[in-house]
């Protein structure tokens, strides 16, 4: 397993090649629907101004995307009432959800890698292409022996979105995943998808 | 009335940090037939090291708690208003104690309530009547992404090429496995309702997940439907995670519900591998779980 330090350059991620096992170690931000949606609306596409504390969240997290990395993660948090948090459990959530925004995250923040599940689609790939990004697949409901690789929760964003939606701000070491797609065009879903339908089509020409 | 609070506290426990004993050998099974260094078994590897590690120190397997979902068998002289009661503090407290992720979201101002209670469904509460003294209370927590490839067809399906009998559900169902890919996090269970209506027929293929996975269904016909289809959805090689691989499902759980001679649905409710779902019993004062 190949170990990868946080911010990640330019160099190490075209050398990634999908079906690599990766170790991260640094420090990384969780951000899903609501965190992607907001983005986007806000800060790339407008459509919303910016309100309450967006601007200061956008100084805040901005030199942390820049050369970083995204978890598409909704943890489970103890220690909400005192804050001292501690992630309990925090696997990856499904990533495709955030296709329609992850091109266009990775494009303005220079983010260089996303960890989620169950891959993403052509748009994410076109857009790891350009940034150059990778997509890292992490084991979907392993979420107790990932929450051990977590090792302090540095703060916390946007808690207002609720525990599972808000920005976690987390130093990791070896935090264990798979390259699954590339920064050169190259994606094991759209193979798998691929293969899987040619085998579909000839179970479905059997009675 | 007793109050069961404890005791349903515990259930929920069991239910987020204890995989049941079925799944698990099924796990390792699975782990087998995949080739050695790929992939396919590492994931299962590293899920088979998070079920342990989660069961050892009562951590949720999956992060995703799900839906609560709860199915409450009583004897006569219960009342389902404080029984009610009692599950919603269990939850309250078992979100406290981190069994369960805070997982209510306001489908309109999109405001987590904090402490998994929300409106009349959630949790989902299902009472039912029955003779006897034993009071059970079956739950099972199913995270939003296996809920979300969860599929339902109405019947004939021109572009599959499936009509109104089991050839033509086999077909749909093996859709619906190839369009899920890796996203319900694979190696899955498919729980499938033929027939009811489009609300009864989901409900109906949720609550057939509750059946062992070793069991056999006691149609025969659906008995081998079952088995065929958890072969051909392997067949498929999506893999564990999606990663290809010879497990893609680890089992398949088939009902029918009569249904209206215009409709001809086809539910089927995926059930990811952290297939979470735990028994109590209540009888003479005292709570058994399996």
């Amino acid at each position: 397993m190949r170990s990868i330090t946080i911010p990640i350059s330019d160099e190490v991620i075209r050398s990634l090649k999908v079906g690599e096992p990766v170790a991260l170690t640094g420090v990384m931000l969780t951000g899903r629907d609501a965190v992607h949606k907001w983005m986007v609306d806000t800060f790339i596409n407008q459509t919303r101004p910016p309100q309450g504390d967006d601007l200061e969240v956008y100084a805040a997290i901005q030199p942390l995307l820049d050369g970083g990395v995204i978890y598409h993660c909704g943890p489970v948090v103890a220690g909400l009432d005192t804050k001292q948090y501690r992630f309990v459990a925090a696997g990856p959530t499904t990533s495709i959800r955030e296709e329609p925004y992850q091109g266009l995250v990775m494009r303005h923040f220079k983010v260089k890698g996303v960890i989620g599940k169950g891959g993403m689609g052509p748009k994410t790939l076109a857009a790891c292409q350009e940034v150059p990004g990778v997509y890292l697949h992490a084991v979907g409901g392993a979420a107790s022996l990932i929450a051990q690789t977590v090792t302090r929760v540095l703060g916390v964003y946007k808690l207002d979105f609720g525990v599972p939606e808000a920005m976690w701000m987390i130093e990791v070491k070896d935090f264990p995943a798979v390259v699954t797609m590339d920064a050169h065009g190259s994606s094991q879903h759209a193979v798998v998808e691929e293969q899987s339908r040619k085998v579909l089509e000839e179970l479905l020409a059997k009675a | 009335m007793q109050d069961l609070t404890e005791p349903i506290l515990e259930l929920i426990r069991l239910a987020a940090t204890d995989l049941p004993p079925d799944v698990e050998s099924a796990l390792r099974r699975a782990v087998e037939q995949e080739e050695p260094g790929s992939a396919a078994r590492g994931s299962l590897e590293t899920i088979l090291k998070n079920v342990e590690l989660a069961r050892a120190n009562s951590t949720p397997i999956c992060q995703d708690t799900g839906t609560p979902i709860f199915y409450v068998r009583y004897p006569e002289g219960w009342s389902t208003r404080v029984l009610r009661a009692q599950i919603e503090a269990a939850v309250v407290q078992a979100t406290k104690n981190s069994y369960l992720r805070p997982n209510s979201v306001d489908s309109l101002n999109g405001k987590n309530s904090g402490n998994n209670l929300g409106g009349d469904y959630f949790p989902t509460v299902h009472f039912e009547e029955v003779e006897g003294e034993a009071l059970t209370i079956d739950l099972m927590l199913k995270g939003g992404g296996c809920e979300n490839v969860g599929a339902q067809y109405s019947l004939p399906n021109s572009q599959i090429g499936a009509g109104r009998d089991l050839a033509g559900v086999r077909k749909v169902v093996l859709d619906a496995v190839h369009k899920a890919q890796g996203q319900g996090c694979a190696p899955g269970i498919l729980g499938v309702a033929i027939g009811g209506d489009r609300g009864s027929s989901y409900y109906a293929s949720k609550e057939v997940l509750f059946r062992q996975l070793d069991d056999a269904n006691s149609n025969p016909e659906l008995s081998a439907l079952e088995e065929r289809l958890t072969g051909e959805a392997n067949q498929l090689g999506i893999g564990p995670m999606g990663f290809g691989g010879a497990t893609t499902v680890l089992g398949t759980k088939i009902t029918s519900l009569n249904r209206l001679p215009a409709s001809f649905f086809v539910s089927v409710s995926y059930m990811c591998w952290a297939y979470r779902r735990r028994r109590m019993t209540w009888q003479d004062g005292a709570a058994s779980y399996q």
